[in-house]
């Protein structure tokens, strides 16, 4: 299931209709809990679109509590198996995004305006490496990726474990898929 | 009795310490008269400091303003005035601010408190920040949204740690003494429980024999430490850091008896400065100069 946040009308849902500036923590708390709320009322794996095209401002301290803080609660699978693609991203967005992402040692995967997929955060070269091999098959198994890598399947199994617990690839029994690609 | 407290005819973030180290010594009973009846200038950092001299003090001050027609007009349009008569008994001539005639107040002076005035104060500042930074300071297009995001969060400080409201001003002005190119400052002031107090009361934090201003400022501004256990807290200032690196600024913070600074290459301050007069609260000024475009 795709769901589709626009983040700009979230926020004047539920903190100010006149808004249209992401800033300070309790608006950013108050957009998470929003979308957490949400994300509760549609059961089952999910791929949300987080979209920020009609936020004008995104301040470090709202990064924090939209971005990080929503990763952090569905890192794992936990308490839901939901899945996040930023949309909208401009740079000065990014800023404030990647600041909070480093914090926690988070990544997430954001699309581009030209609909190239983007890895950001904090990813080990191994990790980056395999997502782009998956990226470029599309989808695929441990052995898929292993041999596109050149490595070890066990190897390749353990990294594709590795992003599917941070939420940057999909799991369809065996096989993987990067957010944004179709399944 | 009275205490006169003078003002210098030059206000600014090291002028004005003059005026706090005459405010200092007093009980804060004692009823002041502050007599800047000789300034002749005064920068957003000391007009909104002076505001917050009279907001700590526990009898009501009285203020005589600048005798001179146009700096008491100026002070007027900056919104000194209007607030002044809130936390002063102000005496002589007050001035009134005529609308809309100052370009180069980009926000005038404007209470914090909670986070609803620090959304108004982003909104208030974007569409006049672009104008004024792009097309007068040369400042890239880019900067605009991370000047905001810099007033944000100076402003948050107040709302996050202060416990009481504060100030915050945005202006432009020439800087001819110190580097002969215009300058946007920023200057956020509160009289609240200040840096050392907000990190002390953060739950089993262990406070080492050395423990005093200096050192909370430093770990605030430059480790981002924050009262608060969340790790995702302390990039405020952070990110403060970050912009006024990137565009050649200077950003200080003052908070009880030590200010710290970032400073460019272009300002001779000190990076710490100790035993300053005890004044209670933070006050941060962010200063980003003109850019001089390549040839």
């Amino acid at each position: 299931m795709i769901n589709h946040i626009d983040v700009s009308s979230v926020l004047r849902r539920t903190v100010c209709d006149l808004y249209s500036n992401l800033v300070t923590r309790p608006t950013g708390a108050a957009v998470r809990t929003e979308i957490e709320n949400l994300l509760a009322a549609w059961r089952g794996p999910s791929l949300t679109v987080i979209d920020f095209s009609h936020v004008n401002l995104l301040d470090f301290s709202c990064a924090d509590e939209v971005v990080a803080k929503l990763l952090l609660r569905f890192e794992g699978g936990a308490p839901q198996d939901a899945y996040f693609l930023l949309r909208g991203v401009r740079e000065d967005h990014l800023d404030a995004i990647e600041a909070a992402l480093e914090r926690y040692q988070l990544a997430l995967v954001m699309q581009a305006d030209d609909g190239a997929l983007l890895l950001v955060g904090t990813v080990n070269d191994a990790q980056r490496r395999a997502w782009q091999a998956l990226r470029e098959l599309g989808r695929g198994a441990a052995e898929e990726l292993a041999l596109a890598l050149g490595e070890a399947p066990s190897y390749a199994a353990a990294i594709l474990t590795a992003l599917h617990e941070r939420r940057l690839v999909m799991r369809f029994d065996d096989t993987y898929v990067p957010l944004g690609a179709t399944p | 009795m009275t205490t006169v407290i003078n003002v210098p005819p030059s206000l600014d973030d090291t002028t004005i310490e003059q005026v706090l180290d005459q405010v200092a010594p007093l009980p804060r009973d004692q009823k002041i008269l502050i007599d800047a009846r000789h300034a002749r200038w005064a920068s957003p950092y000391a007009l909104t400091t002076m505001l917050t001299i009279g907001q700590a003090r526990a009898e009501r001050a009285a203020f005589t303003g600048p005798e001179t027609d146009d700096t008491a007009s100026y002070w007027a349009r900056t919104g000194f005035y209007k607030h002044a008569e809130q936390i002063f008994d102000l005496h002589g001539h007050v001035p009134r601010a005529r609308n809309g005639g100052e370009s180069s107040v980009l926000l005038e002076i404007t209470p914090v408190a909670k986070s609803e005035d620090v959304h108004d104060v982003v909104e208030r500042i974007q569409q006049k920040a672009q104008a004024i930074l792009v097309n007068e300071l040369h400042l890239d297009p880019q900067a605009t949204m991370r000047f905001a995001m810099t007033l944000s969060e100076a402003c948050q400080n107040i709302v996050e740690h202060a416990q009481r409201g504060g100030w915050v001003a945005v202006q432009t002005y020439t800087w001819a003494k110190r580097l002969g190119r215009r300058v946007v400052q920023i200057a956020v002031c509160d009289a609240g429980i200040g840096f050392r107090a907000s990190l002390e009361s953060a739950h089993g934090r262990r406070i080492s024999d050395r423990w005093d201003d200096g050192m909370a400022l430093e770990d605030a501004v430059i480790r981002g430490v924050s009262r608060f256990r969340d790790p995702g807290r302390g990039q405020g200032l952070a990110g403060v850091r970050r912009f006024v690196g990137k565009w050649d600024g200077k950003l200080s913070v003052r908070s009880g008896t030590a200010r710290i600074a970032i400073v460019p290459s272009w300002d001779e301050d000190v990076p710490l400065a100790e035993d300053l007069a005890p004044f209670p609260g933070a006050q941060i000024q962010i200063t980003i100069p003109e850019r001089i475009p390549q040839r």
